[in-house]
């Protein structure tokens, strides 16, 4: 990767995507939508800024396979065990006093976490009056999210990872192999609503009691993690969950005052009143 | 004197551990470079690594946008790549594998060349394979120092070797003098 994106190039990409598509990437961490650029444009074979602004400019089709580039799509289930025993043990048992439970997974990628959050409130007996909305970025995303399909090869590790979190029963219960993917049991699924949703541009659209975005804040610079944190402050009842990934922190958030601690190394906080 | 760098970055994988701590045992207190290390480790398993590296310091994990301080050690948390932002705030990654690492040398190297350029001093050590050659070319092509254990002392000489075949300008040192470039940033 010899290729050079000037600051100048970088603000004209991300005004091109931005008023051409629809999609406002301003506020991410530079340095990461940099990296990633670069990674299309040799992905691509576009030796200079102003040839990927120009295929920008002219291809539609050239925007989709970048947005594959730009958002991050790693997941795994139940990553972080650790942070599913503490979901396990302190927030789900609250939930249980809510008639009907609200759930929202911002940035779910391909379904991963979501999936393991449906057995967490299945082996807990709540799925069946809760509603996880989860939503990301990026359609491709979502579809294969909706599906339910994930690859086989990959199991064993989730395997590992649900044992670790405190799960109990036969992880294999929850799936069905077929050839070299499995699918997660429609029992699981039908209580999640897969659908878009820009933390950067859209607004609130319901109440929760707790919200799990992990792993998506670091992409963000300070400003655009303060109005997501506003977001998801009015998005929740009040005493309502917010869980993180473990690596972020509300400590450099103007809102921090507006949230209590419940978990500092697991990244779980609570609204205040 | 006028201190040289404004960052010493550390990458290591497989054989790194001991030299490591040998090298963090002389890091003085009054050296203001923050010095941020990036070593191979387990995935998912929750290790003391801070305190296996070092008894003396306090050894930190970054958390996302924490501003990269002077006389500080910083390691790079598990599963995690680790970058410094243009505005010398870290930043956390959960992106793919990268030279089959998570962390990767090659991104925090990278990340530091076009942060710090000419006042960046990077470190390579023993390693099994060849993440971090490229981050060491580009801190070297950006003004900085590279450095790398000299391969015949390393336990395991993939690693240094990849960043000398690389690009030119990499020096090769002994453990001794690399700890002596150390010091003589104070």
């Amino acid at each position: 990767m010899k290729e050079v994106i000037s600051n100048a190039d970088f603000l004209d990409i991300i005004n091109i995507v931005k008023l051409q598509y629809g999609y406002d990437f301003t506020g991410y961490a530079q340095a990461s939508v940099k990296r990633r650029l670069l990674r299309f444009m040799g992905h691509m074979r576009l030796d200079t800024a102003f040839e990927l602004k120009h295929r920008l400019v002219n291809d539609q089709d050239v925007f989709s396979r970048l947005m594959q580039y730009i958002t991050v799509n790693v997941t795994e289930m139940f990553r972080d065990p650790g942070f599913y025993r503490s979901l396990r043990e302190q927030v789900i048992p609250k939930l249980a006093a809510y008639p009907n439970i609200k759930i929202w997974h911002a940035g779910c990628s391909t379904g991963e976490e979501v999936f393991s959050m449906a057995i967490l409130l299945q082996e807990a007996g709540l799925l069946s009056r809760t509603k996880i909305y989860a939503t990301d970025l990026n359609p491709s995303n979502l579809e294969r999210a909706a599906a339910g399909i994930l690859p086989l090869d990959n199991m064993k590790d989730f395997t590992q990872n649900y044992i670790q979190s405190g799960g109990l029963a036969d992880f294999s219960n929850y799936y069905t192999a077929r050839y070299d993917n499995v699918l997660i049991k429609k029992e699981l699924r039908r209580h999640i609503a897969f659908f878009q949703h820009n933390l950067v541009t859209d607004t609130v659209f319901n109440e929760f009691q707790l919200i799990c975005c992990r792993n998506v804040f670091i992409y963000f610079n300070r400003d655009l993690q303060n109005s997501v944190l506003r977001l998801f402050f009015d998005s929740l009842s009040s005493r309502g969950y917010l869980a993180m990934g473990l690596k972020e922190t509300m400590r450099f958030a103007d809102i921090h005052g507006k949230f209590e601690t419940v978990h500092a190394y697991h990244k779980i906080y609570r609204r205040k009143e | 004197m006028k201190n040289r760098f404004d960052v010493i970055t550390i990458g290591g994988s497989a054989g790194s551990l001991l030299v490591l701590t040998d090298i963090l045992d002389i890091v003085p207190h009054h050296l203001a470079a923050p010095v941020i290390i990036v070593l191979h480790r387990l995935r998912n398993v929750q290790s003391e690594m801070g305190r296996l590296l070092s008894s003396k310091r306090r050894i930190i994990e970054p958390e996302d946008k924490e501003p990269v301080r002077e006389h500080s050690i910083y390691l790079a948390p598990q599963n995690y790549h680790l970058m410094v932002e243009a505005e010398k705030t870290f930043m956390l990654d959960y992106s793919e594998l990268v030279n089959y690492s998570r962390p990767s040398i090659d991104m925090t190297f990278s990340s530091i060349a076009d942060v710090y350029g000419a006042r960046a001093l990077g470190i390579l050590l023993s390693g099994a394979n060849k993440d971090g050659a490229a981050g060491l070319c580009q801190i070297i092509a950006a003004g900085g120092v590279g450095i790398v254990q000299d391969p015949q002392t390393a336990a395991f000489e993939a690693m240094p070797q990849s960043a000398i075949a690389m690009c030119d300008g990499v020096q090769i040192l002994s453990i001794e003098d690399i700890k002596k470039i150390i010091i003589g940033e104070t």
